[in-house]
């Protein structure tokens, strides 16, 4: 079934260089944008449980707008609208980029926007389960609240979220097929290339699948093993001690 | 900083009211306390006993009254509040310890971030704390891994590593089992021996009448009584505090 | 760059309209059928069903794993081998995009909707079922009128959480060149040449709606709240 994987494509390469190709691609979006969405995320996160009325309205106001225009459109956005809107020697030199990156950044930028945005409801569903005492004992030592949200509150809301978390990160992966509508020939694009090449679509396929699913076991994995790693010693892993669905999606909309 | 006061008291309140809401939580209570004063808060839950503690170092804001600790009065401004906090330490009922961090980190972050101590420097006083409070050898260990009254003998060397002046006590022993209750009042009794200025919101009687000065006491959010323990255990004035006594004892 | 001209938007404005109703249209379909067999999902792997637990299990957490995209890819060309093999003696037989995406969109929604409905019935107590044996209820009379119904009230924030999601996936049609919303604005847009234009009001439109309906969700959490707290 997989022997379409080992025959040579018309550019000289075996078809399995193409998934590879594609799969390459798929992971740096994929690790590159959650950072960038990790990032943006905590910060947002965090900005909407601001006492603060104007950071947490800008940041409430972010999450809406990333999470609520579908991933299809915000690629469409950054790709086809973004340099029209810029002065136009900007704009230029960015739709002159060459091919790969031309579809890459924009990519990464949706992804990791995108993503940002779910991951900051993530994070403030965490530091709205915290208890209350946390922070007032925070306060009472004389900690600032910057000190305190970055020494006590956020380290401890983000292991909470450990669990929903590990979502995210498979919608990420998996999202990065999203940028094959831009022209970025990722896993899935190559997988349809060989298909339109050689015929044999159920082995394209299929392989594409498999490389798949293996990247959702490593996600798990991963995950579960920074669950454990993070783990405060005389308390339960975030995945045992917390159940609720409410976190899990974590107001994700 | 400013309104200067007398050295002598540390603590005063003026007036001071508190509502949740239609809730009137403090009703014009006045208080003084001078250094070295032991004072013993109680009455009913629900009382404002600990609204009034909670007030003194801005975990609760106040609507109106005056509040001075130290020289420095209590307003919206964040730099006073901050120099209030550095300066009164403060024991919560649930202990409030930060789980993620080791005994040690959880005695040491304040002094480190909020005073400004190095890290060694913050360790040793961390350590001098905890032999104090008897249980230098937890240091590594995380919060979930002590006993309820071993956290909360941490939670009085995390305050005392700030150098308090004054410290507030709201209800330590309440959520202890009963066998841990008598190890966290012998450490509280340490400290008061040693002069430290104690505001203390409990029902331990019996550690109310061994070091307190004055004992308030609290209902509805009004300051009934306030005496010396002697007066208040065996004459109380009020009939409200009667009933109150009667109950704590039996 | 071009100065804005949204005045080809509005010429455009009918053919998006047809487009925003294939899009919820198939919303509408892909949730009452993905509802229904996600419960079914749900179930088999609650009661602990023999093989159909285990294959359930299996279909979601593949279908869960893989993008939507490359899923309608499999769809696509999977459905006509399997139409021709049951109808048409063995030819594919050609069954088009439109019910592709609606076939797709169903099954492939069954698997979130059943995740979501299976921490649902783990959370009703024990002591639901043990009151319903007492009223000597069969296993199908308990599960239809005691415990599904709390499962849906406590699990329906999230299942239209997930139904929003849903209505923002099903842009991805455009991978069928059909024509949804998406669709009909990048058709527009080849012909007119106004991507800025089109996909901006797309934008709009979406964010609108999908506020709307987050809000409307946001307001169902507090009240459900209220009532399981009770």
């Amino acid at each position: 079934m997989f022997d379409v994987l080992f025959q040579p494509a018309i550019d000289g390469q075996l078809y399995i260089q193409w998934l590879l190709s594609g799969l390459m691609w798929t992971l740096l979006l994929a690790v590159g944008g959650w950072w960038i969405a990790f990032a943006i995320g905590v910060l947002v996160g965090v900005g909407r449980t601001s006492r603060n009325r104007a950071v947490a309205l800008a940041a409430r106001l972010y999450v809406e707008v990333f999470r609520n225009i579908p991933v299809l459109v915000q690629m469409f956005l950054w790709y086809f609208v973004l340099p029209e809107l810029l002065p136009t020697g900007l704009g230029d030199r960015i739709k002159q980029m060459p091919p790969p990156w031309g579809a890459f950044f924009p990519a990464l930028a949706c992804l990791g926007l995108y993503t940002a945005a779910r991951i900051a409801e993530q994070v403030r569903a965490g530091i709205e389960a915290l208890p209350a005492g946390q922070d007032e004992a925070a306060a009472a030592l004389g900690l600032s609240p910057w000190a305190a949200r970055r020494h006590i509150i956020v380290p401890q809301a983000l292991r909470l979220i450990v669990p929903s978390l590990t979502s995210e990160v498979m919608g990420i992966y998996k999202n990065t097929s999203v940028a094959l509508t831009i022209g970025l020939l990722e896993l899935t694009a190559q997988a349809r290339q060989i298909s339109e090449a050689t015929f044999q679509t159920f082995g394209a396929f299929a392989a594409a699948t498999i490389i798949y699913l293996l990247l959702a076991l490593v996600a798990y994995r991963l995950m579960l093993w920074i669950d454990r790693r993070f783990q405060i010693p005389g308390s339960a892993p975030a995945r045992k001690a917390r159940r609720l669905p409410i976190l899990r999606r974590g107001g994700a909309l | 900083m400013n309104s200067p006061v007398p050295t002598d008291p540390v603590i005063r309140l003026t007036e001071v009211n508190k509502h949740y809401g239609n809730f009137h939580a403090l009703r014009d209570v006045s208080l003084e306390v001078a250094k070295g004063e032991k004072i013993i808060i109680c009455g009913p839950s629900g009382s404002g006993k600990s609204t009034l503690i909670r007030c003194i170092n801005r975990i609760e804001r106040h609507d109106s009254g005056e509040i001075l600790v130290d020289g420095h009065r209590l307003t919206g401004d964040t730099k006073d509040v901050a120099a209030i906090r550095r300066e009164v330490g403060m024991v919560f009922q649930s202990f409030n310890l930060f789980p993620h961090m080791t005994i040690l980190e959880n005695c040491t972050i304040a002094p480190r971030k909020s005073r400004g101590l190095g890290k060694a420097e913050a360790e040793e006083r961390a350590m001098h704390y905890l032999t104090k409070v008897r249980i230098p050898d937890q240091a590594g260990k995380y919060p979930g891994q002590l006993s309820g009254g071993q956290q909360q003998r941490v939670a009085i060397a995390r305050a005392l590593c700030m150098q308090p002046r004054v410290m507030l006590f709201d209800e330590p022993t309440s959520a202890l089992d009963p066998e841990m209750v008598k190890e966290v009042l012998d450490t509280m009794v340490e400290l008061a021996e040693e002069g430290m200025t104690m505001l203390c919101v409990t029902h331990e009687m019996g550690f109310a009448r061994q070091v307190a000065d004055r004992v308030i006491f609290m209902d509805r959010g009004e300051k009934i009584e306030e005496a010396a323990p002697g007066a208040f255990f065996t004459n109380p004035q009020s009939p409200r505090a009667r009933e109150f006594l009667q109950q704590v004892i039996h | 760059m071009n100065a804005l001209d949204f005045s080809v938007v509005v010429d455009a404005l009918p053919f998006l309209w047809k487009g925003l109703q294939f899009s919820l249209l198939l919303t509408a379909v892909a949730f009452v059928a993905g509802l229904v067999l996600g419960t079914g999902l749900a179930l088999v792997q609650h009661l602990q069903v023999p093989v159909l637990a285990q294959l359930a299990k299996g279909y979601v957490a593949l279908i869960r794993s893989i993008p939507l995209i490359m899923v309608l890819f499999w769809f696509f060309f999977l459905v006509p081998l399997i139409a021709g093999w049951m109808f048409n003696n063995g030819r594919p037989m050609p069954v088009g995009g439109v019910l592709t995406a609606f076939l797709t969109f169903s099954l492939f929604e069954a698997a979130y909707y059943s995740e979501i409905i299976r921490v649902g019935l783990r959370s009703v107590g024990k002591g639901q079922y043990e009151a319903a044996d007492a009223l000597s209820l069969s296993t199908l009379q308990t599960y239809r009128h005691i415990i599904l119904p709390q499962v849906f009230r406590v699990t329906s924030p999230i299942i239209l959480s997930q139904t929003i999601i849903l209505f923002q996936d099903t842009s991805l049609v455009y991978v069928l060149s059909l024509t949804d919303l998406v669709g009909a604005a990048s058709k527009v847009a080849q012909l007119n040449g106004r991507l800025v234009e089109m996909y901006l009001t797309v934008a709009a439109v979406y964010l609108v709606i999908c506020t709307s309906a987050s809000q409307l969700v946001a307001v169902l959490r507090k009240r459900t709240r209220i009532a399981t707290n009770r």
